[in-house]
């Protein structure tokens, strides 16, 4: 029988926290101007470094795993890295997009609650042990999304795309919860450790057809939350009607959050069926290549094609998963936190060229974008060259990681596709270095950025850190790896 | 005395100088000056490599090793054997030269210019610095950013095009590469190229390995069917990208193969030995020919450069069967040493070739033969050095390309006579396209009143002519510095290709 441990509190202490915090946020903001959204804005950050403080100073050593409520809630070497990363990312959405909302009118203290409780959402799922917890965080997370992508509930576009994703992601919901239902149908628990034990020793046993019944449609499930080919349909709409700033949250957070619901559902309850669902991942993996690296060809709204590069990278990202192992997940993981601070570079430079009135949206607004802004520009180049995967920058050794650890699974015709569809991919990042760099620019006026100095540093230091951790990427690498360690 | 990281600070001396000029964006005077500064302190820097490199020592020298990435035991590691030192003095001398060059033809975006020019420098030094495998990938792909910036911006009509398809090409051949690394290391658990030369591989994988390397380095080269990316890009790209891709970048490939597929899959270099003679046959001859009928100054020069890379890949693998089938050393130091010489020449002469044309198009602004005739009368000191080049270009005796074309040629008559006489067509071929095209262009009577005005070189045309010529003449005439220099290395990379890995 469940009793109340009063130390579980101590385990989920950073979430306490931010629940408390958003709703005394939800409370303040009630009494504050439109003149003083600022406050909100300072008080959400706040919240999220407090979080991520104590993220970082609850964290149980490497290897071990705190367990509270009954081991509905985990607490291990994963799960700190990948939040502490969801609260950064989500912190960049802050900063990046505060003179965007203030342009639109769109500063509003929704903005910051729905992304708090969106946060709150993927700290659940990251730290899940238990089907009920992992959708609990999923729709939590879905469901805040969805009013974000609406928030510019003026714009046909954005209203649309809102119902798209509200209606393939609540199918989504669906076909996951199928599958959960077949997994209890299975083990007769809902606990994923224990539905591990029994999938461990389930070969030959009818409830092996059972579990990879359920399984299957996990992995929609998860294909859809990470935008993987063929499931990746609400991806180019979404990015393209949502504002840019919730592109660049559901580009970086969100796909962090995705590669937390696929680790504790694959590994953490149907690791034992890990031959059958590494081979599935992989035929994702070659049509999220294939598709996201061939559409984005075509694109000429760079959040179109931003969309595609997504798919594709979550592609590469699977190579990762294929290997199922420490070194494999260690690697996938390294891929996510790369590609998540790539994308807030290309969505938060969009965010800085924007103007009232005027969204750079398509490729062409980025016309000699050097001769208006080279600083700007050369960030751009930076996280194009990175997404294309060229070295010495960062995104090439993400590419490496995973490509080596697909490799050692015996998965070379997989690395092959990845980097054949990768030369695909180079061209239509060039393009838009091209764009940049070669091309004259509609108006000669220089660009000036948006005053607010935190935007132009912290935005500097996230294009500069795909230079510099192209040299110096070795310390969290080796922390991702020591992330998946098991104890013992 | 020498300075302890002498090979770290020729890396990233132009690289922190290219951040320099970057930041002196609004004033191009000064950041000429500096891009001057910081290309004149690396090349005297790399002059302490050429004094200080022992012959008579170990093979590597001036080793620096740290730690770089744990998760895949892969190491910052330097050191050069002869050969590296000789073409990092080449990198250093011919960016130099394309800082002076560049002065009066680059008026836009000059600091963007310079700091690509100083940032490839470091990236291209990089390569022949490293014996890592991972970080020599890094540098081998890192060439192409800048290198794609310089001809998309400053290039001709159809630089975009030019550009995006060097781009392409080339990261396509490498990124085969890439995975035959991953693979090697997956094997060795190291990345350090001893390492990769030590590990057994049968003859399947050394199959799939050698090609996934030809792929990445027959590309760099070119070779012949895969050279169609570097016509265009000479074509499109400015005199000093011309220069830089002409005098460094083919040498890159040619460098890898002897870094690369030698050491690490001998036996099926051995096996496959014969499509990259055939393939620099075809390229010597045919490629040759296709020189014949271009219009286009820089694509006469472009292809030539084609026909003059087979010598390198030629002589590089004429070493296998001389050694493995005759069991002849000798002869297999030679057609590397050869190829190696090559390598050095070529540098001198396609780039003072190119630096040559560029010289004209500044006046004439057209690449086009026609458009030119007569120029000994109104431009005397040009027409010396252009016609000098030309014969170095048709290896004629006492230059640099007779030097490297006779020991190639005679390698390859100690293994077949067939393979040596159809080298030797480039003597009449190279001999009719250069000179027929010095034909055109320099004597003759003065076809236009534009060639009549021309003005001959000014004092810095006239220095980094003079400087390519005295390149060209000191190997022509004494090579003996030079091939002492990268005797160890040869003589230890032929004792490795006698060894099978079975």
């Amino acid at each position: 029988m469940p009793t109340f441990n009063p130390a579980d509190l101590r385990v989920i202490a950073p979430e306490l926290f931010l629940v408390c915090s958003t709703f005394a946020i939800l409370l303040i903001d009630l009494f504050l101007k439109p003149t003083q959204r600022h406050v909100t804005h300072w008080l959400a950050l706040l919240a999220l470094v407090v979080a991520g403080a104590l993220v970082w100073s609850g964290a149980p050593p490497m290897g071990e795993v705190a367990a509270a409520f009954d081991g509905m809630f985990l607490r291990d070497g994963m799960a700190t890295l990948l939040k502490l990363f969801v609260l950064l990312t989500i912190a960049l959405v802050f900063v990046y997009s505060r003179p965007y909302q203030r342009d639109r009118g769109l500063n509003i203290g929704e903005f910051y609650l729905l992304l708090l409780f969106a946060a709150l959402g993927m700290m659940l799922l990251i730290s899940a042990g238990n089907l009920v917890t992992v959708f609990l965080g999923l729709e939590l997370m879905a469901l805040s999304s969805f009013a974000l992508v609406a928030l510019n509930r003026d714009s046909p576009l954005s209203s649309e795309a809102a119902i798209k994703f509200f209606v393939l992601g609540a199918l989504a919901s669906g076909l996951l919860l199928y599958g959960m239902s077949m997994l209890y149908g299975a083990t007769g628990t809902l606990d994923l450790a224990q539905i591990r034990a029994v999938s461990d020793f389930t070969a030959g046993s009818p409830h092996r057809t059972l579990l990879a019944f359920g399984l299957v449609f996990l992995i929609v499930g998860i294909a859809f939350e990470f935008g993987a080919a063929p499931f990746h349909m609400w991806l180019p709409d979404v990015y393209h009607g949502a504002p840019t700033s919730i592109t660049l949250f559901i580009s970086s957070a969100s796909k962090l959050a995705a590669f937390g619901l696929a680790y504790r559902l694959l590994e953490g309850a149907l690791g034992g069926l890990g031959a059958d669902w590494t081979f599935m991942l992989a035929l994702l993996a070659t049509l999220s290549l294939a598709v996201g690296n061939v559409i984005a060809i075509a694109q000429s709204n760079l959040k179109r094609m931003l969309a595609y590069s997504t798919i594709s990278h979550i592609g590469f990202a699977l190579l990762g998963f294929v290997n199922g192992t420490q070194q494999g997940f260690a690697a996938a993981l390294f891929y996510m936190i790369c590609y998540a601070l790539m994308s807030t570079v290309a969505f938060g430079i969009m965010m800085v060229l924007a103007r009232v009135g005027f969204e750079a949206e398509e490729i062409d607004d980025f016309k000699g974008l050097n001769q208006r802004n080279p600083w700007y520009a050369g960030l751009m180049a930076i996280a194009m060259f990175s997404l294309a995967g060229v070295p010495p920058l960062w995104g090439f050794f993400a590419k490496l990681m995973v490509l080596k650890v697909a490799i050692d699974a015996g998965y070379l015709w997989l690395a092959i596709v990845a980097i054949i569809f990768a030369i695909v991919g180079l061209f239509y990042y060039l393009r838009v270095v091209k764009v940049m760099y070669f091309d004259a620019p509609a108006d000669d006026t220089p660009l000036v950025a948006p005053a607010d100095y935190p935007l132009r540093w912290v935005l500097s230091l996230n294009g500069l850190a795909l230079l510099v951790m192209g040299m110096a990427w070795s310390p969290l690498m080796e922390w991702c790896t020591r992330a998946f360690a098991v104890a013992g | 005395m020498q300075f302890p990281h002498l090979l770290s600070l020729l890396i990233w001396l132009p690289i922190a100088g290219s951040i320099v000029v970057l930041a002196l964006r609004s004033r191009p005077e000064v950041a000429r000056w500096v891009s001057l500064a910081f290309a004149l302190a690396t090349f005297l820097a790399s002059l302490q490599l050429w004094t200080g490199y022992d012959r008579s020592g170990p093979l590597l020298q001036f080793v620096e090793s740290q730690p770089w990435i744990a998760a895949l035991n892969a190491n910052y590691a330097l050191g050069v054997d002869g050969i590296s030192v000789a073409l990092i003095v080449l990198t250093t001398l011919a960016h130099l030269l394309v800082v002076i060059s560049s002065w009066g033809q680059i008026k836009d975006r000059v600091a963007l210019y310079m700091a690509s020019m100083l940032a490839m420098e470091g990236v291209l030094v990089g390569v022949f610095a490293t014996t890592d495998a991972l970080l020599f990938y890094v540098f081998f792909e890192a060439m192409l950013i800048p290198m794609f910036l310089i001809i998309g911006a400053w290039g001709g009509p159809r630089r975009i095009y030019a550009t995006l398809k060097f781009f392409i090409y080339t990261f396509f051949g490498s990124i085969f590469m890439l995975i035959a690394l991953i693979y090697l290391h997956l094997k060795t658990g190291e990345f350090s190229l001893a390492a990769f030369a030590a590990a057994p591989l049968d003859a399947t994988e050394q199959a799939w390995l050698f090609f996934a390397f030809v792929a990445g380095f027959a590309i760099k080269v070119p070779m012949w069917p895969v050279h169609t990316w570097l016509p265009d890009a000479h074509v499109e790209a400015p005199t000093g990208g011309s220069v830089i891709l002409a005098a460094i970048m083919l040498k890159v490939g040619g460098y890898g193969f002897i870094r690369f597929s030698l050491p690490i899959v001998p036996d099926a270099s051995h096996e496959f030995a014969w499509v990259i003679i055939a393939s620099s046959l075809i390229a010597i001859i045919y490629i040759g020919y296709v020189a014949l009928v271009q219009e286009d100054m820089k694509k006469l020069v472009a292809y030539s450069s084609v026909a003059h890379m087979a010598f390198v890949t030629l002589g590089i693998f004429i070493a296998l069967a001389l050694v493995r089938t005759h069991g002849n050393p000798l002869g297999a130091r030679l057609g590397v040493q050869g190829a190696m010489v090559q390598m050095i020449s070529h540098g001198f002469v396609s780039g003072a070739m190119f630096a040559c044309i560029g010289v004209m198009y500044d006046r004439l602004h057209t690449r086009m033969i026609k458009d030119y005739g007569g120029l000994s009368q109104p431009m005397p000191w040009f027409a010396m050095f252009f016609v000098l080049f030309s014969f170095a270009n048709c290896g004629l005796p006492g230059t640099s390309g007779f030097v490297a074309e006779f020991m190639v040629i005679l390698a390859a008559f100690q293994d077949s006579p067939l393979i040596a006489l159809l080298a030797a067509f480039t003597l009449v071929i190279g001999a009719a396209y250069t000179l027929w095209l010095v034909k055109r262009i320099v004597f003759g009577p003065v076809t236009s009143e534009r060639v009549a005005g021309m003005q001959d070189l000014n004092p810095r045309e006239w220095i980094v002519l003079a400087v390519f010529a005295i390149g060209v003449l000191a190997i022509g005439f004494y090579p003996k510095p030079l091939t002492d220099l990268m005797e160890p290395a040869v003589q230890n990379l032929v004792q490795q290709l006698a060894l099978s890995k079975f």
